[in-house]
């Protein structure tokens, strides 16, 4: 079986026709009430590849996703989506930007009100007026047959484990059968077996629709198994970016530090 | 606002509260903190206001959560309105029978009470009612979604937060406050002239006459449609303080409170601005 550094290498060559690559981040800066959580961090991320960004608690590895998706704002630098800048786009250019985004927030952030099938067709009814009524219920079940939910479409979020939540949530993401998966934490708070099928369930998302991803993880072994290249960030920059070799390799100090309390 | 022409719900978020010790040399400046909290609040407020205008005015429009929201505010407040109303209407007719007897105009009991119930209490009374009702329970419902990230999660969806949740509610104010206030005001009609017709005989097809004698629609319908004013007021500070929460369970019990004292305090002070300009175009 083929690794997920094969398939990002056999997969992430940026297209002859848009050299550009899916997600950019070019420099960007960010602080919390003079805290500064990213430092001039610079990052892409091309088709078809899975990146891990790793680090300690703090280091703003969650604010980078949030930035990326447009819920913050950088202070300076930028970020691009298939080239284009997200700085200056109205609101209807951002929200077509994020129709091609899927993003699974680290706790899930399935709306309480809503039962597990309702969550998951809650963008195909605002974005895919087109489709039916039944074409929308088939859709649903057919994404929450893909994460192995399917024997849990009426119940409620509250009803259901955290494990459960995420695959739901991350059915959720990818309703709109998004270019780029934003995952925040996939696996935090999981048990190893819930973790290890997560991960198993995001590499098949991979085999099957070559999106650009990024995963925010503090898992070592899940993002050693789900991404070809992982990025490593200390107070708010990137200390090594390269394969899981690459950071075994390193004479960091911190990179050490890391792999051995990981 | 950013650069890019709108303002992420999350950058709404003031920071949170940071508790000092201050010297007593520092109340200037202490001073001075709440002076830019005040205008801070204002301004991000107006700009609030601006998201959402625009994102009511252009479409999609919401038309499923704006009825879901009509029916949340509308018919679920109805039970509390009337029975607001239907007290209002027995304290003003013990009221004004013992006033008016004093003087020797208890022929003026119907008049007295219609005007005072459609001009002055059904009004407000609805306000202050929906105001604890639906400003706690926006404010607390939108506070909750925001600290567990649901309105990011919207946002991420690309879905406009200000049209789904907040251009909906404080639209389903505007349009239901004016309803409950005739509710309001049937009720307390209805037993103000039952408490009258306990003591002293007093048909209902007298009181109304009487009390409606020589009165206009402009004289009760300016009074009525002015609480979609308030409607205004309660959706709008409820689901600014609700989207602009942080800080857990603790502040989404500050937004719930916030909500309603805030929405109270508004309520009635635009009702001074209000009732002035009533007089001045409908004398």
């Amino acid at each position: 079986m083929a690794t997920a550094y094969d398939i990002a290498v056999k997969q992430a060559e940026p297209e002859q026709d848009n050299p550009a690559p899916v997600i950019a981040v070019e420099k960007v800066y960010k602080s919390f009430d003079g805290h500064k959580v990213l430092n001039g961090i610079s990052l892409r991320v091309n088709r078809g590849e899975t990146l891990a960004v790793l680090g300690r608690s703090g280091t703003g590895k969650s604010v980078l996703l949030r930035l990326i998706i447009g819920l913050d704002t950088p202070d300076s630098g930028a970020i691009c989506i298939h080239g284009q800048d997200l700085a200056g786009l109205g609101l209807d250019r951002m929200g077509e930007i994020r129709k091609k985004m899927g993003f699974l927030f680290q706790s899930a952030a399935l709306y309480d009100s809503l039962t597990v099938q309702e969550n998951v067709a809650f963008p195909l009814e605002h974005h895919r007026r087109d489709m039916s009524k039944s074409e929308r219920a088939d859709r649903v079940r057919q994404l929450l047959t893909e994460v192995g939910m399917d024997g849990d479409i009426d119940k409620m979020p509250s009803d259901i484990s955290g494990g459960m939540q995420k695959r739901v949530g991350l059915a959720r993401a990818l309703a709109l059968e998004p270019e780029m998966l934003l995952l925040d934490e996939p696996t935090a708070g999981l048990d190893p077996i819930s973790s290890a099928e997560i991960d198993e369930l995001i590499l098949k998302l991979q085999r099957e629709r070559r999106m650009a991803s990024i995963v925010v993880t503090h898992d070592l072994d899940s993002a050693r198994t789900i991404a070809g290249r992982l990025a490593l960030l200390n107070e708010g920059d990137v200390v090594i970016e390269g394969t899981f070799e690459d950071l075994q390799q390193s004479d960091v100090g911190f990179v050490k530090e890391f792999l051995k309390q990981s | 606002m950013s650069d890019r022409g709108f303002t992420p719900v999350a950058s709404l978020n003031p920071p949170l509260p940071v508790r000092r010790i201050e010297p007593l040399s520092s109340a200037a400046g202490y001073a001075t903190r709440i002076f830019n909290g005040f205008f801070e609040w204002f301004g991000s407020l107006g700009i609030f206001s601006w998201q959402v205008l625009r994102a009511a005015v252009t479409p999609p429009y919401e038309w499923r959560e704006l009825i879901r929201q009509l029916d949340e505010v509308g018919s679920k407040s109805l039970p509390l309105v009337a029975m607001a109303g239907a007290a209002i209407g027995v304290i003003l007719s013990l009221e004004a029978r013992y006033s008016l007897s004093r003087f020797g105009a208890k022929s003026m009991f119907p008049v007295t009470l219609v005007y005072s119930v459609l001009q002055v209490m059904g009004p407000v009374i609805t306000g202050l009612v929906v105001s604890g009702r639906v400003g706690a329970g926006m404010g607390a419902e939108l506070a909750s979604m925001k600290v567990t990230e649901q309105i990011d999660a919207i946002e991420a969806s690309a879905i406009n937060p200000y049209r789904l949740l907040a251009a909906t509610r404080i639209l389903a104010c505007i349009l239901m406050l004016p309803l409950l206030t005739i509710a309001t005001d049937a009720c307390a009609l209805l037993t103000g002239w039952f408490a009258q017709a306990m003591v002293e005989p007093l048909s209902f097809h007298q009181f109304i006459a009487n009390g409606f004698n020589g009165a206009t629609f402009s004289a009760f319908l300016p009074q009525t449609f002015k609480t979609s004013v308030y409607g205004l007021i309660i959706g709008l500070i409820a689901c600014f303080q609700g989207m602009r929460t942080r800080g857990g369970a603790a502040g989404v019990g500050r937004a719930a409170t916030n909500s309603v004292v805030l929405a109270s305090l508004f309520l009635i002070l635009a009702d001074v601005v209000l009732v002035k300009f009533i007089l001045v175009f409908f004398p």
